[in-house]
């Protein structure tokens, strides 16, 4: 019966950026790709806490906690301090979620793939599977 | 031997360099950066005063360690992960002693140096912050002054290098010519580890 709930539990999507629009268009576009069939647990922490471009621990942490289902969290970043922040907070030990993963992906392909896998009940590695291989899909 | 009161009067010391010089370090960030590396360590700095004396840490390595969080909590940018590792990992390597050596905290910044260099990536020669600290680090055995003069020395040598991380290094050849806006400012830190043993 546990293992059953167990399968079901979702690993939760942070997205995170230098612009919260940016963040939040992107969550938005994935869910909607993945066709939104399942709610898969999914946050944008984009900007600083006073809106500015940047990136903020705090936003991060936040948004970390708030898809936490149990089974892992991907964390998709864009660059620079994105992925500096994520890193350090990894670091610190006790800022995210257990089982959270600096996730090495494109940013918009990387969180349509995640979120489409993640929907299927697949855990964190094969979500993380997923988003890293977007970087092997070439365009011309 | 170095205690918390000395460790939180160079945070304090940095806090006022970063405040005085904040616009020079924008200016140095504008050509090769996104002109903001001033105004965001001195967002983060005064946090750090603030939180310091709040919370008033009574070890060497609590002082750090705090400082270190605050960064990342507060600078939102690069230098906050980078700056908050190099404070944490220095504190968390003094660990729990209410006092510490000069050679004890050598150690420590080194430890602190290179958890920069695997956060960022960087090697001496990249035109970072590492071309100012690691000489300083080399320098500490030689006192606090020699560790000054070494860290503005290596941000002084950034000045002809090419930028190969962060964002100058998109740059490619057109960051040759300015002076690292991180180095730079490492060697305010350094400064300030100075001005606060009297020096």
């Amino acid at each position: 019966m546990s293992d059953a709930k167990a399968s079901e539990r979702l690993v939760g999507i942070v997205l995170v950026s230098h612009s919260a629009q940016v963040a939040a268009a992107v969550a938005e576009l994935a869910q909607g790709l993945a066709g939104g069939a399942t709610a898969v647990p999914i946050a944008p922490a984009g900007g600083t806490e006073g809106g500015e471009l940047g990136t903020s621990a705090e936003l991060i942490a936040a948004a970390a906690a708030s898809v936490d289902r149990g089974a892992g969290v991907a964390i998709i970043t864009d660059l620079g301090s994105a992925v500096l922040t994520v890193k350090a907070l990894l670091a610190e030990g006790d800022e995210l979620p257990d089982n959270s993963r600096l996730v090495d992906a494109p940013f918009v392909e990387g969180a349509v793939a995640a979120v489409v896998t993640a929907a299927t009940g697949a855990d964190l590695a094969a979500v993380e599977a997923a988003a890293t291989e977007a970087y092997t899909y070439r365009k011309t | 031997m170095l205690d918390a009161d000395f460790f939180r009067r160079w945070m304090t010391a940095t806090a006022a360099s970063v405040d005085r010089e904040a616009e020079r370090l924008t200016a140095l960030d504008s050509p090769i950066g996104d002109a903001d590396h001033g105004s965001n360590l001195q967002r983060g700095f005064t946090a750090v005063a603030a939180e310091l004396e709040k919370e008033a840490p009574r070890t060497p390595g609590a002082v750090l360690t705090l400082a270190g969080r605050q960064l990342i909590s507060t600078v939102g940018g690069a230098s906050g992960p980078l700056y908050g590792t190099l404070l944490r990992r220095t504190g968390k390597a003094l660990g729990e002693a209410s006092e510490v050596s000069e050679d004890q905290f050598a150690q420590a910044l080194r430890a602190g140096v290179d958890a920069v260099m695997t956060l960022g990536g960087a090697a001496p020669g990249d035109k970072t912050m590492i071309d100012a600290l690691v000489p300083a680090v080399d320098a500490l055995g030689d006192g606090f002054a020699a560790s000054r003069a070494a860290a503005e020395e290596g941000a002084l040598a950034t000045t002809p290098l090419q930028a190969r991380k962060g964002r100058a290094s998109y740059l490619g050849e057109r960051s040759i010519g300015h002076q690292d806006p991180g180095a730079t400012s490492s060697a305010l830190l350094i400064a300030a580890l100075a001005e606060a043993h009297g020096e």
